[in-house]
């Protein structure tokens, strides 16, 4: 998806459900990670999720591409439901192609970046159009180039991923997300894992995909990321929304005791 | 000069049927790895399925071929499977011995015991590869086949490599055992040639210098496949 275009969706279908949760529960074992999680994503909308960790908040994101099977609940992307079924006990997909589907329209960003990495960056970038949609080669290649120009590491798109930084590989991470033109970002922390120089990289990245209008789903510790750049802030805590907002609202004066003393111990 | 003459390529020489017996072992050797690999790739995936019959099943490869001397599979496979052959042969009314062939059966032990070996590499090469990386497979909408396709096989196979050189090596040697049943490999030629001009130490030293040949050049090989499957690792594993 070219930039113009993820411009005129967020302009042309704005207010459209692009996600919608209801009731998300999970466990593993006897530990209740999600207790009863819903959450609706309009088009354009950046959700930051925040919580401390064990919160739940990377386990719910997890749920949404069924990397993880939320044990109850509902699931839909763009209205349509992903269909589920109880087999032995389990909640388990009832349809393995619908699930492929589904989340080749999720775009899912991970904390350790997850590159493929026999792949060169090009390559990583052009795999799901390519091999997952079977759209044209020459197309990707071309497509892939101007979505590692908007990354800022067109000079590497020949280099392995273990030649880059954590920086470069996490933006050619998004990149190779956006290729498959989403339409939900799915971002797992995203920066968690760079060191603090190369932070301002990837949300600069971030920050300009929110301002042409992709929807996106934030797990993060950037409170200035969730401040200044998303437009809905959720406070998780032990597996449930404590609080949900604006962020004005929340980091002003309406964020929950909870949530003053989370931020407080970021010094926010 | 009568010593070389006898190594030699001339009418009285060994040297062409050595060099044949070379390329044989070489033949048995890459077949029996093929095999091997056929029969290692299905007993890794065994071992790494979630049924617990199959991780059995796969398990039990793995320590009997193993754990058994390799002259003693190839024995079974040449002569049990032989016997098996004559059996079939008498209920159809043919009289006398029926060999399998020996080279079949030679590749085919050779090719067993190796897979047992191969099936632990490619189960290390599987777990080597990060978890992550076929975590963004499954995100980003692949299906099984094309996770295997395109993330794993590749991968799995770069892992490989340093081991499967390292069972190349052992399944080249294991071949000179196939010389029991009498195909004329490297071990079995220079066996022969000791014998008939009863110069055995100079036939084994020369059939020694052969296998050392043609290991240091697989070995060679392996490396540089090896170098070249490691061009996108980090340059402290790649280059060296």
């Amino acid at each position: 998806m070219t930039p113009t275009t993820l411009n005129q969706t967020g302009t042309t279908m704005a207010g459209t459900t692009r996600l919608s949760v209801r009731n998300i529960r999970k466990s593993f074992g006897t530990h209740e990670v999600l207790r009863g999680i819903s959450l609706d994503a309009r088009d354009g909308d950046v959700i930051s999720l925040l919580g401390a960790s064990g919160s739940g908040k990377s386990t719910f994101l997890r749920c949404i591409n069924l990397l993880e099977i939320a044990d109850h609940g509902e699931i839909s992307v763009d209205g349509e439901l992903i269909q589920m079924e109880q087999r032995g006990g389990k909640n388990v997909p009832a349809n393995r192609r619908q699930v492929d589907r589904i989340r080749s329209e999720l775009g899912m960003v991970f904390q350790s970046f997850n590159l493929w990495s026999h792949m060169t960056i090009l390559e990583n970038v052009i795999e799901g159009p390519v091999h997952v949609l079977k759209r044209p080669r020459a197309e990707c290649i071309a497509e892939a180039e101007v979505l590692l120009e908007k990354v800022g590491i067109a000079e590497k798109r020949n280099a392995y991923p273990a030649h880059l930084s954590g920086g470069q590989q996490q933006r050619a991470a998004i990149a190779r997300s956006l290729a498959m033109k989403p339409k939900v970002m799915l971002f797992d922390e995203p920066t968690s894992a760079l060191d603090p120089e190369l932070v301002g990289e990837v949300l600069r990245v971030m920050r300009s995909l929110a301002e042409e209008g992709m929807t996106m789903l934030v797990v993060t510790h950037e409170m200035s990321f969730a401040r200044n750049v998303s437009n809905r802030v959720i406070f998780m805590k032990s597996g449930e929304i404590d609080s949900d907002g604006a962020p004005d609202q929340l980091f002003g004066s309406g964020g929950s005791p909870s949530f003053r003393q989370f931020i407080g111990n970021f010094g926010g | 000069m009568a010593l070389f003459q006898l190594i030699g390529f001339g009418p009285t020489g060994w040297g062409g049927l050595l060099l044949l017996a070379s390329l044989m072992t070489l033949c048995v050797t890459a077949v029996a790895l093929l095999i091997g690999a056929i029969l290692g790739s299905l007993v890794a995936w065994a071992k790494l399925s979630g049924s617990r019959i199959l991780r059995t099943l796969g398990g039990t490869y793995t320590t009997v071929f193993r754990g058994v001397p390799e002259l003693l599979i190839i024995y079974l496979v040449y002569f049990g499977g032989s016997s098996a052959v004559t059996a079939i042969g008498t209920a159809m009314g043919y009289e006398g011995f029926l060999g399998l062939p020996s080279f079949a059966a030679g590749a085919l032990a050779v090719g067993i015991i190796s897979g047992a070996y191969q099936a632990e590499v490619f189960r290390g090469a599987y777990l080597a590869i990060p978890k992550g990386e076929l975590e963004a497979a499954q995100a980003i909408g692949m299906n099984r086949s094309l996770r295997f396709r395109r993330i794993i096989g590749p991968q799995v196979f770069r892992f490989a490599i340093p081991g499967i050189g390292n069972v190349w090596q052992l399944s080249l040697k294991d071949s000179a055992l196939v010389s029991v049943t009498g195909l004329a490999d490297l071990m079995r030629t220079s066996q022969v040639a000791a014998g008939s001009t009863r110069q055995h130490f100079l036939f084994f030293i020369v059939g020694g210098c052969l296998y050392l040949i043609l290991t240091s050049f697989s070995d060679r090989f392996f490396t540089s496949a090896e170098k070249r499957a490691n061009r996108s690792m980090p340059t402290s594993l790649g280059q060296a």
